[in-house]
């Protein structure tokens, strides 16, 4: 009986449930036995000049081991952190601590080491920062307006990059269009705001940097910290302790990171850090934050003929990954909809606010957020049922790998069954008949249904010549087996299945196999995860070194039996080979581990990227009085291929849901025309809670690619992606009958009712 | 410094300690009980729940001197007496409601409360009874049925013991 | 994310939690849960150099019938207002309003004694209990003392308390079957209110609307003069100075004001 596509329980589970994970907070190593604390003094005004910083009261205070600004940082030779991509503007770079300017509220400014935490907390009150006030640019719009005043004087411009050519966008893109409609939209700017903030741990030895740091990819940690410090790769050791959640906040290494690892060395004992949920709040990267100009133009029985998306990306004051997001805004612009003429471009600014980072789906949410609210109101526009649109204009299904015009080569697709098999689990029809029956009473609670149809790019990276990822799979002559992944869990559950991948193969039982990870000598490569990537490349990677293992271990058991390999079959049920016909000369595979070691260590090389893809159906009722939005039900098809352990990628999909819908309903980080963040805190940061989501209805759909041996896509994302457009959809359906086409994300109760009111009054005037 | 006694998952506890100390740290740093987390500034996420006297409060909002004389439970003690996943916790890992793990540990205290006061709650009652309780993987679905799915083990249990039968070796009394 | 220092105190006695105030003076503050002190004090916004922890002090603590009132212990925790028999029976809308205050963890230890000397205006309690047209005992070292509710808030977070002084009861009149509604509009179930309305036997009071909770006197003579809830809600904002943040400007707060208030005086709670 295969153990593949079972809801097997998590090995990782008992840990977490009793004593709890190890996070970094949590780690207690001999090495960092009489660590100090670090602990940062951040700007509080959005952009000045630092006129002096006086660290003098600070550095006596009880318990103060050293402070540091950025200018001894700066003395003492560190540099800082160019953009990530030659193309951006290298007259941005960021420093770890702010030296002449400070250009977001919370940027590191400096930092006070102390023997205990709690007089770190104390001290940095005490440090005493003197700004020279610059005019401040909140507004990414006001950002590329800019003739002067630039946040680097130096670039000349707040320009961080673009993508495609404005230039050369078509004047009659929309000739013969019987229908356009066209609208700015805001895909608003959200915080990741894992449960864990960030945080670490660092000790220097022998020459040697050990650091503990929460990522999503020590092998890509690594390479950050050794840039940033200047070290060779033989010099650093980067251990990932559990991860309290990503969301794709945590790759590489930020200013704060590499300031605790240059500490360490510099007060010559351990250092560690843990920030503040206010701290996280403003200085962990921050999600989305474009502003989009959306034009769509077809005929008058819904059949789309054009489409054009023009991205503004916010990348905050430092461009960091959110400056190159757009791009992939832009590849999966259309999404799976056959649109004859599409175009998109994108310019990335920098802002007085906090850098942008990756936050799940990274750039794809924004294009399915922009192409799905189009297509509504297109549909709107024309008259004609937006399911109805949705069917007639999603590429017909395909098993052969379709390049789209933007150049993503779709690798299989059944758009038109993820809507149907959507619809129907929703009750469309019978959800449209309420909202008639409702419309027709006047009914103060309204209902509204919103769709989504998607698709989106899963699985990049990894070595050079990727998309890849490794995996090492070692026998050890006691029957256990240990298996090491380039991947790096932070709550996705590698180590159940992986171990079910390789238990598949070996007869190994889950509970004897002990999967690592994340520790750069002991995994020196691997591609971390993120983009959805770890289950079709890392899981296929360990498939595969399991595989090839049963062909090494089989050739040892023939050479031991002196027979060929050939002549010899291997009992999974047993973990043993046997010859073919004489079951009783079994010999077990950890036998063959005796004497040699019994590992392979694998490269799984895919021919590219995944693109799953499926259709959510939002449910809600607005309280037309009040503006308030109730989520009712979120009925979702997400197709990401072959699913290996069905209650893990529930799992996925549900935290996905709810991160979505909470981006369409609730959560939005917030400054005030000076930069001031007003979201802040998780009082006022609305981070959604259990009360305002209902359990979430998943229809199963499975539609294998060809590109992995397991038949799987990426799933982490998926949920992200279709639940923000679909909920919006649905807020605005249920007020459209008074007229109101648009309403921003997130559909707050301010903004609802004044959308209502506006119509009403637009609706008299006319 | 001032002095506490009180009791932690059953053992007493004697110690000199800084009056702002919060009970999470004492807990974390002193007694090395790290399963609570701290997860914010503002008494907002509840990673840091435990039970005070078997009620949940956020041990990030209790000073530890104001838990002097008082008996706290944290995840640690939440086990069976031979170290088996109680019922809350079996709960949890049947349902898959967990995947980093950062706030488990104090939902899975915030629940235990939740059914002490209201043992055959609606999914609806149970929402709003974890509402001060923020997770950011499981979109809460899970949480909500481990939740349920303990109230159904609990409820058998008592029923057991109400009906006189034995608990079977290394369950605790609910 | 951690209070500054300060010296910890636990009053044995009313007396000894008088005389203690007396020696600190403006540097001295009362702990009973810390649920509203607390967060202030960890992101530094009170620093008070002594606490002095008063929940030994049981006669500060429970419910109790007096006449024709209900005396409540300043220290009697949210949830078991919320639970009271008594309170369900003869001040369900104050029942009703302990249970949303906050999230479990929060009312097994905040108490109705630190939430009305905190005094904001955007809480649950206060409003409730001006809508009842409570009474708040103060002991000082003086004796005893009555303020009625509408003087007891005179701006925010500020009080008719002074600082040698521990509020020390609540009384609530035994309102019983009179109709009552609540209503308290948020984006989450555990935040502050947008804006809330208390209504109890034809008085109404509004949460998040200026500086205290205010009584909407408009709404209420309309009450009396026999409008209909509509028309009386119509004029709840009058009166008024809301504010305005991210989540509402002023004109929407007071749109919300006529319809909630509608709605409370409908007897809904939502």
């Amino acid at each position: 009986m295969s153990i593949l596509g079972t809801r097997v329980l998590r090995s990782e589970d008992p840990g977490f449930l009793t004593v709890g994970g190890v996070y970094t907070e949590d780690v207690q190593d001999e090495r960092l036995a009489g660590a100090l604390h670090a602990h940062f003094v951040r700007s509080t005004v959005a952009h000045a000049r630092i006129t002096s910083i006086d660290t003098v009261t600070a550095s006596q205070a009880p318990g103060v081991v050293a402070v540091f600004t950025g200018a001894d940082l700066a003395a003492a030779g560190v540099q800082p952190v160019k953009p990530m991509m030659p193309t951006m503007n290298q007259a941005m770079p960021q420093p770890w601590l702010a030296t002449d300017t400070v250009r977001f509220v919370g940027e590191p400014v400096a930092v006070i080491v102390t023997e205990h935490p709690y007089q770190g907390e104390d001290a940095i009150e005490l440090v005493d920062v003197d700004y020279e006030f610059l005019p401040v640019i909140v507004d990414p719009r006001d950002a590329e307006a800019a003739t002067d005043g630039f946040l680097f004087p130096a670039a000349g411009t707040n320009v961080a990059v673009t993508f495609g050519e404005a230039g050369k966008l078509s004047g009659d893109l929309f000739a013969g269009c019987d229908v356009v409609a066209s609208e700015t939209v805001i895909n608003n700017r959200v915080a990741p705001a894992p449960m864990e903030s960030r945080a670490a741990a660092a000790v220097w030895a022998d020459g040697r940097l050990t650091a503990w740091i929460p990522n999503q990819g020590a092998q890509g940690t690594k390479g950050a910290i050794c840039g940033m410090l200047g070290l060779d790769a033989s010099e650093v050791r980067i251990i990932t302790p559990d991860v309290g959640g990503a969301f794709g906040a945590k790759f590489g290494a930020d200013g704060e990171h590499a300031v605790v690892c240059w500490l360490a060395r510099e007060v010559g004992r351990p250092v560690r850090w843990s920030e503040t949920r206010n701290e996280n709040l403003v200085a962990m990267t921050h999600g989305r934050a474009q502003v989009q100009k959306l034009t769509i133009g077809g005929t008058s029985d819904g059949i789309v003929a054009a489409y054009r998306i023009e991205v503004l990306q916010d990348c905050g004051a430092y461009p960091r990954i959110g400056a190159f997001l757009p791009s992939l805004t832009i590849l999966m612009a259309p999404g799976p909809y056959n649109i004859p003429r599409a175009e998109a471009v994108a310019t990335s600014v920098v802002t007085n606010t906090t850098p942008v980072g990756a936050y799940r789906g990274a750039g794809r949410p924004e294009a399915t957020a922009a192409v799905d609210r189009a297509i509504d109101l297109f549909a709107q526009a024309a008259g004609v049922d937006p399911a109805e649109v949705r069917r007639k204009n999603l590429l017909p299904r395909f098993t052969e790998p379709h390049t789209t015009a933007f150049g993503a080569k779709y690798d299989s697709g059944d758009y038109v069954a993820a809507l149907d098999k959507a619809l129907e689990a929703a009750g469309y029809d019978e959800l449209r008949a309420e909202q008639r029956r409702r419309r027709e009473a006047d009914a103060p609670l309204q209902l509204g249904i919103g769709l989504s149809s998607y698709v989106e790019i899963t699985g990049p990276g990894g070595e050079a010549g990727g998309p890849n990822e490794n995996g090492t799979v070692e026998v050890h002559p006691d029957g256990t087996a240990t298996i090491l992944t380039g991947t790096s869990p932070h709550g996705q559950g590698h180590i159940t299945v992986w171990a079910m991948l390789a238990s598949e193969e070996l007869g190994i039982p889950i509970d004897k196999i002990t999967v690592k990870w994340g520790d750069t000598d002991l995994v020196p490569r691997g591609g971390g995860t993120g983009g959805s990537r770890s289950l079709q490349l890392g899981g296929a990677a360990v498939q595969q070194a399991s595989k090839e293992l049963l062909d090494v271990a089989r050739e040892r058991a023939a050479q031991a039996l002196e027979i060929s390999g050939a002549d010899l079959e291997f009992d999974v049920d047993r973990s043993a080979f046997a010859v073919k016909g004489d079951p009783d000369t079994a010999v077990p595979l950890s036998r063959l581990a005796e004497g040699e070691r019994l590992f392979v260590r694998s490269v799984f090389t895919a021919p590219g990227p995944t693109f799953p893809f499926g259709t959510h159906v939002a449910v809600v009722e607005v309280d037309t009085e009040t503006g308030k939005v109730f989520l009712r039900r979120v009925v979702t098809v997400d197709d990401a291929g072959t699913v290996i352990n069905p209650l893990l990628a529930e799992g996925q999909r549900h935290g996905g849901i709810a991160q979505g819908a909470a981006q369409a309903l609730l959560e939005e980080v917030v400054y005030d025309s000076d930069g001031n963040p007003l979201t802040a805190t998780f009082a006022d940061y609305p981070f959604v809670s259990a009360t305002e989501l209902p359990s979430f209805e998943l229809v199963d759909m499975a539609t294998p690619t060809s590109y992995n041996p397991l038949g799987a896509k990426g799933i982490g994302e998926a949920g992200t992606i279709g639940a923000t457009p679909a909920t919006q959809n649905a807020v605005i359906d249920a007020v459209s009958y008074l007229g109101v086409t648009h309403i921003d994300m997130p559909t707050s109760p301010q903004r609802v009712w004044r959308a209502i009111q506006r119509a009403a009054s637009n609706g008299k005037e006319a | 410094m001032t002095e506490i006694k009180l009791t932690v998952n059953g053992a007493t506890r004697n110690d000199e300690v800084e009056p702002r100390l919060l009970l999470v740290h004492y807990l974390r740093e002193t007694l090395g009980l790290r399963a609570a987390n701290v997860g914010c500034d503002t008494t907002s996420c509840g990673a840091c729940t435990v039970l005070l006297d078997g009620e949940s409060v956020k041990s990030c909002t209790v000073l530890a001197v104001q838990a002097s004389g008082r008996a706290v439970t944290t995840a640690e003690g939440a086990v069976n007496r031979d170290g088996t996943l109680g019922h809350v916790q079996q709960a949890f890992r049947e349902e898959h409601g967990l995947q980093c793990g950062f706030c488990t540990p104090g939902m899975v205290m915030a629940v235990t409360s939740l059914l002490a006061e209201n043992p055959d709650p609606t999914e609806q009652e149970v929402r709003e009874g974890l509402e001060g309780n923020f997770c950011r993987c499981t979109g809460y679905h899970n949480i909500v049925r481990a939740a349920l799915n303990a109230a159904a083990k609990l409820r058998a249990a008592n029923d057991d013991a109400t009906s006189g039968k034995a608990p079977s070796d290394g369950e605790v009394a609910a | 994310m951690i209070p500054a220092s300060f010296d910890y105190e636990v009053a044995e006695s009313t007396a000894h939690a008088l005389a203690l105030l007396a020696e600190h003076g403006e540097d001295a503050k009362l702990l009973a849960g810390g649920h509203s002190l607390l967060p202030m004090m960890k992101i530094r916004l009170a620093q008070p150099a002594v606490l002095i922890d008063i929940t030994r002090l049981t006669g500060l603590s429970g419910i109790q019938i007096d006449g024709d009132e209900i005396v409540i212990g300043a220290t009697t925790r949210h949830a078991d207002l919320a639970s009271s028999q008594i309170l369900r029976a003869d001040a369900p809308v104050l029942a009703h309003a302990a249970a949303q205050v906050g999230d479990p963890q929060i009312r097994h230890r905040g108490t109705i004694g630190g939430s009305v000397a905190h005094a904001d205006p955007s809480a649950d309690l206060p409003v409730t209990l001006l809508a009842l047209g409570a009474t708040v005992e103060v002991t000082g070292s003086q004796g005893r003392r009555s303020v009625g509710i509408d003087d007891f808030f005179t701006g925010p977070f500020e009080t008719a308390l002074g600082p040698d002084e521990i509020l020390s009861a609540i009384r609530v009149p035994r309102l019983g079957g009179k109709p009552w509604g609540y209503q308290k509009f948020v984006r989450r179930a555990n935040d502050w209110a947008i804006v809330g309305v208390a209504a109890c036997d034809g008085r109404v009071a509004l949460a998040s609307m200026g500086g205290t909770p205010l009584r909407a006197h408009a709404t209420e003579d309309a009450l009396r003069s026999g409008a209909t809830p509509r028309d009386a809600a119509a004029l709840a904002a009058v009166g008024t100075s809301p504010g305005a943040d991210f989540h509402a400007d002023a004109d929407f707060r007071e749109h919300l004001a006529r319809v909630l208030t509608r709605r409370a005086l409908e007897g809904r709670t939502g």
